[in-house]
């Protein structure tokens, strides 16, 4: 047995990393913060990596499929005999999956952020807060029980909001951050209500007996419900709803638009590889539950992922903000990852859903996080964000243009790139459970080609514009994550996840299924042929189709209104309507009331005062009249 | 000589001290002096409790002296702690410390504004060390007179009508706390051997209707210091108008005496009513919690939304009190030292902000993280230990209170419960709301260009609040434990079955 | 002679004074009234002294004393009132009792 209790300092690297740059990192200088960061960020993924290769070839599979180990754990509250939060370190086939992934994307974007972020104030901040995100998520992915993994969640929640309102004195990045912090918050809130029940009903926090298989731990929620649903489906909704905020799944999307006001850098590594990835993995980790536990709930959790992939990619193809476009396909990516989730069954081939969505994350993460930096090292030519300012790139920056041709055809899912294996997978899954999701995927797969295609060209081909400065080719330090990223792109699709990532931890053997392969694969070219006739060249097609779409295109020009709805309900209802009278009620209502009080007794001590006027006379008068009162009641009761 | 007796005996010699400095700068350095022996004393007495206990100690009260005072009636001069006084002393400690380097420029009547200070710290050190019930509402009175003087002579705004407010209100409490704390004493004993005596008072068995009828004047009575709904609003007017050490004080610990008294007191002598009377305050508290944080929301004085935001988190004090499991109580606890700490840094960096930019309004200011990055930096700390993000002490307090108030399993505390998680998200609201307009974004008045970022005595005040804040937080357990153990014997008797 | 007097006859003359005096002691408003109502007061209260006496213990003379150390004392009275009458009226220009109320608060 491999004794891994050196993977408690994955974390714990980063964590050193950002009290250094935190505490000290005004006194450095920029540069020697970003290598510093990097330096350390680059231990811990060969870290990663070694564990990796430990885990799955050295300690390798007994028996009974992949184990999970834990490999450290310490105390570090405890809420009753029973309920004890643990942090440690847990390794099974999707944390150490993820920690390479994390890690990887992590270190690219580290790179590439030493050349980004060159000259912007508050270098050290950046990374420090990189590596405040790293070890937020790392410590998320290793969590032994679901409260560790709730802690972290806030945590990286807390990152994300650090890093979007990074420039912070731009009201529109400022705003940015406080969505996305709220959002996720109200989510939380469902996610932690939801361990509430959990817990109190088994009575442990622990990953290791909530998914260990037999299920009698469950047997005390059995009779307990509510509206009609099962206690244990409601925590489990609750739960995902955390997740589906984390994974800004509908109808919790909105804060990932409005997220890329952060630096581009974060957009890959947060927005797109690692932190939306969350809610996958949460549902994936605790899949064992609801599979066997509640099985009505995995089938919301498919629906919504079914809804948010094709709502969202439905969006991605109107928008001209190409970290926008990138933004909504990432939501559209993840809704596949969680569909996979829902229509997954456990065990064997069955299994091949919750395989295929863990291949689907790694994969996306890979070509996602290549988009992104792709995007960035675009903004960093032209400086603008805006799809129609661009055109005919490719002849200045070479080396970005054919990485981010990699990861276009990577995401549009054609052979031999990474995307198209995983998302195979991914629509088996769905044609033998739900055909429905199935063919909403097609679909999806269809409008992301085109999506994709329609950045692609917009950016590298058409017109020949203008351009206010020339733009050139980013240096090295930028473009070296895109090629080592492409090449993982690339490379990606061949990893073995049926042997290594499965629901029960047996391998099983997979087979490309050429009936829904082929279909698929047309289906994307078919988009990325209309993509192509639209915007390979100048032309004035585009904008006759959207005007004669009408009330459709400018819906979902503005993403169906759902920012619009939002901010409705929070500014109109809850500041307007609830709180400005609470704090009017406060002010008058309460606060009068004692002020009343206070006046009152005032007044009435005035009105007593009066009774002391200081007159002799009127003493007298109360005197005399009394003694007479008082001998006439003698006088007539001792008769 | 008992090592508790110094917590009342060094602000004295403090104060004679500060009578007979001559300079301004000698009367703060003894201030500071005195302050820091009694932070050694705390720490010296936290690590002598551990000591006491490890030894297998098992009793309820360590330390414990008893001096008689005044025969006639039984009263004594009664002394002890547990693992929450101490904590709670600790925590006294600390705030005291930072609240007197915060208040390093104060020039005007230096030395009265010094000995107030400090005679209120006196009160509070002394409720917390008291066993008999008499010195406990004497100390309560030392510590709260003191406030009129501070508010009404250093304070800003109307001052005097703040400081009128907060002082009548209080002493209201005080009298319903007196008609309670006379009705426990004339139920002691039934052979007329009266005691104030806690610990013997907890061995009766006072009558059901009995508790049922003094229960709701101490609870309310230490209510009303703890702000609950709707006895809260002296909390704004009192803190907006107070100096800042004050507020510091006032908001970190003195509020927190009535959370410890309503335990202490009200609950731990008449479980039985505490029982049947718990639902009312249950539903007072949810409403403060709630309302609390709404009302914030809407708030433009910085000390207003903190001041709310008391109301908010020190309504989660006592219902987790109401909780009455261990889990929850022990939450209630860790959430008095933390919104102990958490607070004062609030009002100790509202008073440096107030101090540079001369205003308090959060839409007159912003961008300030670009000129005062050291106290923009800790605000935000600040914030988000008090939105509950884990690794600073909210979370933990928070955690707690919510796991153990889910224990139980009738349906009226879980909706209590479900209404009161939901705070977290309107808590995060409003302070993102507060760092966003004030700290985020584009300066909006140049004059704010040339502000200077913290001094020395600045840093080292919160300084060391963030230091605590983070040190529970990262690592709550021998705390937690350390209350959690000492919590037992009030546990026993709120669930034992009379 | 004097024996041949019923008692009742001294103590209606004396309870028609006091109540003379007591009624315009309440209601007048000028100080020397008011201190001549006193004076009624007084003098009613000197009969009830010299009768009783007289009648209950003939062979004694305390009330009769008592009675004049009263009419000596109300004579001081009067002058240390009307001491204070003439400063009053000195600074308020009258002595009407209710315009003086400068120290009642």
């Amino acid at each position: 047995m491999t004794n891994y209790a050196y993977t408690i300092w994955i974390p714990l690297i980063p964590v050193f990393m950002f009290l250094i740059l935190g505490l000290f990192g005004m006194k450095m200088k920029g540069s020697l913060a970003g290598i510093l960061g990097t330096l350390g960020l680059l231990t811990i993924t060969v870290l990663s990596y070694f564990t990796a290769y430990l885990y799955f070839f050295k300690t390798g599979e007994p028996e009974g499929g992949f184990q999970a180990i834990t490999a450290y754990n310490i105390e570090w509250l405890a809420f009753t005999d029973t309920l004890r939060i643990h942090m440690g370190v847990l390794l099974d086939p999707i944390s150490v999956m993820m920690l390479v992934v994390i890690t990887t994307v992590s270190l690219m974007v580290h790179i590439y952020s030493i050349g980004y972020m060159k000259g912007e104030q508050g270098f050290q901040r950046f990374f420090a807060f990189l590596s405040l995100f790293t070890f937020s998520m790392l410590g998320l992915v290793i969590a032994t029980n679901i409260f560790q993994m709730y802690i972290f969640w806030e945590l990286v929640g807390v990152s994300s909001f650090l890093l979007i309102g990074f420039y912070y004195q731009k009201p529109s990045a400022v705003a940015a951050s406080k969505k996305a912090f709220i959002v996720t918050r109200f989510a939380d809130f469902g996610f932690l209500v939801g361990i509430l029940i959990v817990s109190y009903f088994t009575g442990t926090f622990d990953f290791d007996l909530l998914t260990s298989g037999d299920g009698n731990i469950f047997q005390t929620i059995g009779a307990a419900s509510f509206m009609g649903v099962s206690a244990i489906t409601w925590a489990l909704l609750l739960i995902f709803m955390g997740g589906a905020g984390k994974s800004a799944l509908f109808p919790f999307h909105i804060w990932l638009p409005d997220a890329m006001e952060g630096p581009t850098p974060v957009s890959a590594l947060i927005h797109a590889a690692t932190m939306v990835v969350a809610g996958v993995y949460l549902v994936a980790r605790m899949f064992v539950v609801f599979h066997f536990q509640a099985p009505g709930a995995l089938e919301v959790v498919g629906y919504v992922g079914a809804f948010t992939s094709l709502f969202a990619a439905v969006i991605a193809c109107t928008q001209f903000d190409i970290k926008r476009i990138l933004a909504f396909s990432t939501l559209s990516q993840i809704g596949y990852m969680i569909l996979a989730l829902g229509v997954s069954e456990y065990g064997d081939e069955a299994g091949v859903g919750y395989m295929a969505s863990m291949f689907h994350l790694f994969t996306h993460a890979m070509f996602k996080a290549l988009l992104f930096l792709g995007a960035g090292s675009i903004i960093h030519a032209v400086h603008n964000n805006d799809l129609r300012n661009m055109g005919n790139l490719r002849k200045y920056m070479p080396i970005t243009f054919i990485t981010f041709a990699i990861a276009w055809l990577a995401i549009c899912g054609i052979p031999p790139f990474a995307g198209f294996w995983s998302k195979d997978e991914i629509l088996v899954a769905a044609f033998e459970k739900n055909k429905l999701i199935f063919f909403s995927s097609v679909f999806v797969a269809g409008l992301t080609a085109f999506y994709m295609s329609r950045l692609f060209f917009s950016v590298f081909f058409g017109k020949k514009q203008h351009y206010h400065h020339e733009p050139h080719e980013s240096p090295l330090v930028m473009t070296f994550p895109l090629m080592f990223l492409a090449l993982a792109s690339i490379v990606a699709g061949f990893v073995p996840f049926h042997d290594l990532i499965t629901s029960d931890g047996k391998s099983f053997e997979t087979h490309l299924n050429y009936s829904i392969a082929i279909p698929s694969v047309a289906i994307a070219v078919l988009g990325m042929f209309i993509a192509f006739l639209l915007y390979y060249k100048e032309s004035k097609v585009p904008d006759k189709i959207s005007k004669s779409l009408g009330i459709f295109y400018t819906a979902t020009l503005n993403k169906f209104y759902f920012d619009e709805i939002y901010l409705f309900v929070t500014r109109k209802i809850l500041f307007n309507c609830v709180s400005q009278p609470i704090a009017w009620f406060d002010r008058h209502v309460i606060d009068g009331f004692m002020n009343s009080i206070a006046w009152a007794i005032q007044k009435s001590s005035f009105k007593m005062r009066d009774l002391q006027s200081g007159q002799v006379q009127q003493y007298a008068f109360v005197f005399v009249s009394g003694a007479i009162i008082l001998v006439l009641c003698f006088a007539y009761w001792l008769n | 000589m008992n090592i508790l007796s110094l917590f009342v005996l060094i602000p004295v010699l403090t104060i004679i001290g500060i009578i007979l400095s001559r300079s301004h700068n000698m009367v703060r350095w003894v201030a500071l002096a005195g302050m820091f022996a009694q932070l050694v004393t705390a720490v010296v007495l936290l690590f002598a409790y551990f000591a006491v206990r490890n030894a297998g100690n098992t009793d309820a009260m360590v330390f414990y002296q008893d001096v008689e005072w005044f025969k006639t009636l039984n009263i004594h001069y009664c002394i002890g702690v547990d693992g929450i006084s101490v904590a709670m002393i600790m925590l006294t400690g600390i705030v005291v410390i930072t609240g007197i380097l915060a208040s390093w420029e104060v020039t005007y009547l230096q030395k009265e504004f010094f000995i107030s200070l400090i005679l209120l710290a006196t009160g509070v050190f002394g409720f917390f060390i008291s066993i008999d019930l008499f010195t406990m509402f004497l100390f309560y009175e030392v510590a709260v007179i003191p406030m009129y003087l501070l508010i009404g002579i250093w304070g800003t705004g109307p001052k005097e009508y703040s400081a009128m407010k907060l002082t009548l209100m209080l002493m209201g409490g005080s009298a319903l706390l007196m008609v309670g704390l006379l009705g426990l004493y004339f139920n002691s004993s039934t052979d007329g051997h009266y005691t104030f005596n806690l610990l013997e008072i907890a061995k009766v068995h006072i009558p059901t209707n009995l508790q049922m009828f003094f229960f709701p004047f101490l609870f309310l009575g230490f209510g009303v210091l703890g702000a609950l709904f709707p006895f809260h609003t002296w909390s704004p007017d009192g803190h907006a108008s107070a100096p800042t050490a004050v507020s510091m004080l006032h908001a970190g610990v003195l509020m927190k005496l009535g959370g410890y008294g309503c335990f202490r007191v009200a609950m731990y002598l008449l479980p039985e009513a505490a029982h049947e009377l718990g639902w009312i305050f249950i539903i007072l508290t949810t409403i403060s919690v709630v309302y609390g944080a709404f009302g914030a929301i809407w708030q433009k004085d910085l000390k207003y939304i903190n001041a709310y935001s008391s109301v908010s988190h020190c309504g989660l004090v006592i219902w987790g009190l109401l909780m009455m499991n261990k889990t929850a109580m022990d939450g209630a606890i860790l959430q008095m030292i933390s919104h102990g700490l958490m607070t004062a840094l609030f009002f100790a960096l509202i008073g440096m902000i107030y101090g540079r930019t001369h205003t308090r309004m959060v839409d007159k200011m912003g961008g300030l993280m670009k000129v005062i990055p050291f106290l923009s930096v800790v605000y935000v700390i600040a914030g988000l230990a008090s939105l509950g993000l884990p690794g600073l002490s909210g979370f933990v307090a928070e955690m707690t209170i919510f796991v153990g108030a889910f224990q139980n399993p009738d349906l009226f505390h879980r909706v209590a419960t479900i209404i009161v998680v939901s705070s977290i998200v309107v808590t995060a609201v409003y302070i993102l709301k507060v760092v966003g307009g004030l700290l985020f974004g584009p300066i909006k008045n140049d004059e704010y260009l040339s502000l200077k970022d913290a001094k020395w005595f600045e840093k080292l005040s919160v300084g060391t609040l963030v230091i605590a804040v983070a040190g529970v937080g990262i690592a709550p357990l021998w705390l937690s434990n350390t209350i959690m153990d000492s919590l037992t014997p009030i546990v026993e008797r709120l669930s034992q079955v009379w | 002679m004097i024996q041949d007097i019923p008692i009742q006859y001294f103590l209606i003359v004396s309870t028609t004074m006091f109540f003379i005096g007591v009624c315009g002691f309440i209601i007048r408003r000028n100080l020397i009234t008011m201190l001549m109502a006193i004076e009624l007061i007084l003098n009613a209260v000197n009969i009830n002294f010299v009768v009783f006496n007289k009648f209950l213990f003939p062979h004694q003379l305390q009330g009769h004393f008592f009675a004049l150390i009263v009419v000596a004392i109300a004579a001081a009275e009067a002058s240390v009132a009307i001491a204070l009458f003439i400063n009053i009226y000195r600074r308020f220009t009258n002595i009407e009792v209710e315009n003086i109320s400068e120290m009642k608060y």
